[in-house]
């Protein structure tokens, strides 16, 4: 009712601190119901900060944010949101097979209860979704960095979320892992789920953005409305993807 | 004692209720400190259980000089011990290992003190406490030990996937809106009763090496979590179970044997593990299994992006 009205995401003015230390000065933006949005900016201009703000994990000291229009400090119905955080490269202390680390992802419909069938058959599709049924028992740390982001995607899947967060999501990712990563990414937006996501450059992402916000110091920079148009100092970050031409080129890289 | 013995069947030792309460206890202990310590090592806290181990000893100074059960006031004292570590932890302070080092030291020196202000006490008081014993868990222990090893294992085992999903990625776990602070405390508050629960037989200085040998012996094996913690209970009550009995027969400490038994195990676990560890070396951008059989993965996986770059 009111909700279908309000942005899925909206940040009016946010401003946030990490260790006293302001990171955003006053961000404006909103991804609305069904949008992909991609949050640009060289490192520490504040684009993580601003994902886990959304996320909840950063306090917000100033502004307002909201998710599916309540007060994020308010928001509560998690499972409508899938959370991919950045990639850490340090390993747990006890072995977790890819199916152990997805079904933590079904949590957030389960909470403190035990699961169900359905539940494991959700865990089972999400794991087929990222192309990786075969190696569901397999320790994680056994995986690439690119099959590692896979995982911790279809730990969002799972409870097939309205709303997808991502941090970094193709940061040391192969191009194997893109592809599937880009094929997963549009299934979810066909199927109506919205994505706020970091990106250091739009790559093989590029067809499926509607709108590119290029963060600097905190604040926004420009905001631009079609991929396409983003200009070419858009932070490259690796000497191959300079190579990408950014508008039609890169749709017969065999990525998409 | 082992003259008597001598000849008569193993099973004789059940005939002695000192024996029966002690192999009660070194089976709840096996089942319940690798239960909770598979969530310390995970975390990287293998050294929580050791802490909480010197907390406890003010507990039970606590007890003789009120004359009540030093079992209890340890469960007490330690669990408050417990949850101010992890409020710590949380906190993420930069200076949070000195507080805890403040924690330790003035667990173990309050004890002491404590222990020498009861009437008539003294540190010998402390000793069984300190190196465990089978010969001292009494009636009124057993009762504290089966009631706190099923809590325990209640909390282990049936919030698994809950704590799992805490220890692996707290960040995410909060995203899923798991009460995560609720289930941290209650993490730290179970780990304080196992403490509590083993220090009658291992000893509350040795008490942490049942929450993390079998652990780390188990995961040389096993590829998932669950698997590690079924593995690492089995371990442990086989270790603490041999160990007493050992104790009994070769009339030495209880606890040590146990403790040696279980760095036995985890000696022997590792040379059986070499081949499979070389098998599945974690390697950058090979996937599993492609190390030694074959090198093409990454190979094609290069040359395919080569491929297709306009």
């Amino acid at each position: 009712m009111e909700r279908e009205a309000e942005p899925v995401i909206g940040l009016d003015e946010v401003s946030a601190e990490l260790g006293g230390r302001p990171v955003l000065r006053g961000v404006s933006l909103t991804v609305g119901r069904g949008e992909v949005v991609a949050l640009l900016g060289a490192n520490g201009s504040g684009k993580s900060t601003a994902v886990r703000a959304v996320v909840g994990q950063v306090p917000v000291t100033e502004g307002r944010l909201t998710l599916f229009g309540t007060p994020v400090r308010r928001f509560s119905d998690w499972s409508r949101v899938g959370y991919v955080p950045q990639r850490s490269t340090a390993a747990g202390g006890v072995p977790a097979t890819v199916r152990e680390v997805v079904a933590a992802g079904r949590l957030a419909r389960r909470r403190l209860r035990p699961m169900r069938r359905a539940d494991r058959e959700a865990i089972d599709l999400a794991i087929e979704r990222v192309g990786l049924a075969e190696r569901a028992g397999e320790p994680v740390d056994a995986l690439s960095g690119g099959q590692h982001q896979r995982v911790l995607i279809a730990r969002a899947l799972t409870v097939e979320p309205e709303l997808l967060v991502m941090d970094e999501p193709l940061a040391g990712v192969d191009l194997d892992s893109q592809r599937v990563l880009a094929e997963t990414l549009r299934s979810q937006v066909e199927g109506g789920a919205s994505v706020l996501l970091v990106l250091h450059e739009l790559g093989p992402l590029a067809p499926l953005i509607d709108r590119a916000v290029v963060l600097g110091h905190g604040r926004v920079e420009r905001t631009v409305d079609s991929p396409s148009r983003l200009p070419e100092d858009s932070h490259p970050c690796h000497p191959a993807d300079a190579l990408e031409p950014s508008a039609e080129p890169s749709l017969q890289t065999g990525i998409l | 004692m082992t003259t008597t013995l001598a000849g008569s069947g193993v099973l004789e030792l059940l005939d002695y209720p000192f024996m029966q309460r002690a192999l009660l206890s070194a089976v709840l202990i096996g089942l319940a400190a690798p239960a909770v310590g598979i969530y310390l090592v995970q975390r990287r806290q293998a050294l929580m259980g050791d802490g909480i181990g010197h907390v406890a000893l003010t507990g039970v100074a606590l007890g003789f000089l009120l004359n009540a059960s030093p079992v209890w006031m340890a469960v007490a004292v330690s669990a408050v011990g417990a949850v101010a570590m992890e409020l710590l932890r949380a906190s993420g302070r930069a200076r949070g290992d000195v507080a805890l080092a403040m924690l330790f030291y003035g667990g173990m020196a309050g004890g002491v003190m404590i222990v020498n202000l009861a009437p008539g006490g003294s540190t010998a008081n402390l000793t069984s406490y300190l190196w465990g014993s089978v010969t001292t868990v009494s009636p009124a222990d057993i009762t504290a030990i089966m009631v706190l090893s099923a809590l325990v294992l209640l909390v282990t085992l049936g919030l698994r996937r809950q704590l799992f999903a805490v220890c692996q990625d707290e960040e995410f776990a909060r995203v899923t809106g798991l009460p995560v602070r609720a289930l941290n405390l209650l993490l730290a508050v179970t780990a304080a009763a196992t403490v509590t629960v083993a220090m009658r037989v291992v000893g509350l200085l040795l008490v942490s090496a049942l929450m993390v040998i079998p652990v780390v012996a188990a995961q040389q094996l096993t590829r998932g979590f669950a698997a590690t913690l079924a593995l690492a209970v089995g371990f442990g009550v086989t270790v603490s179970v041999a160990g007493t009995t050992t104790s009994y027969y070769a009339d030495v400490p209880p606890g040590a044997t146990i403790v040696l038994l279980a760095i036995g195990v985890f000696a022997l676990v590792s040379l059986l593990a070499l081949p499979l560890a070389r098998r599945r070396a974690p390697a950058g951008g090979t996937p599993a299994g492609g190390a030694g059989a074959t090198t093409h993965p990454a190979g094609t996986e290069a040359s395919s992006a080569a491929a297709h770059r306009p």
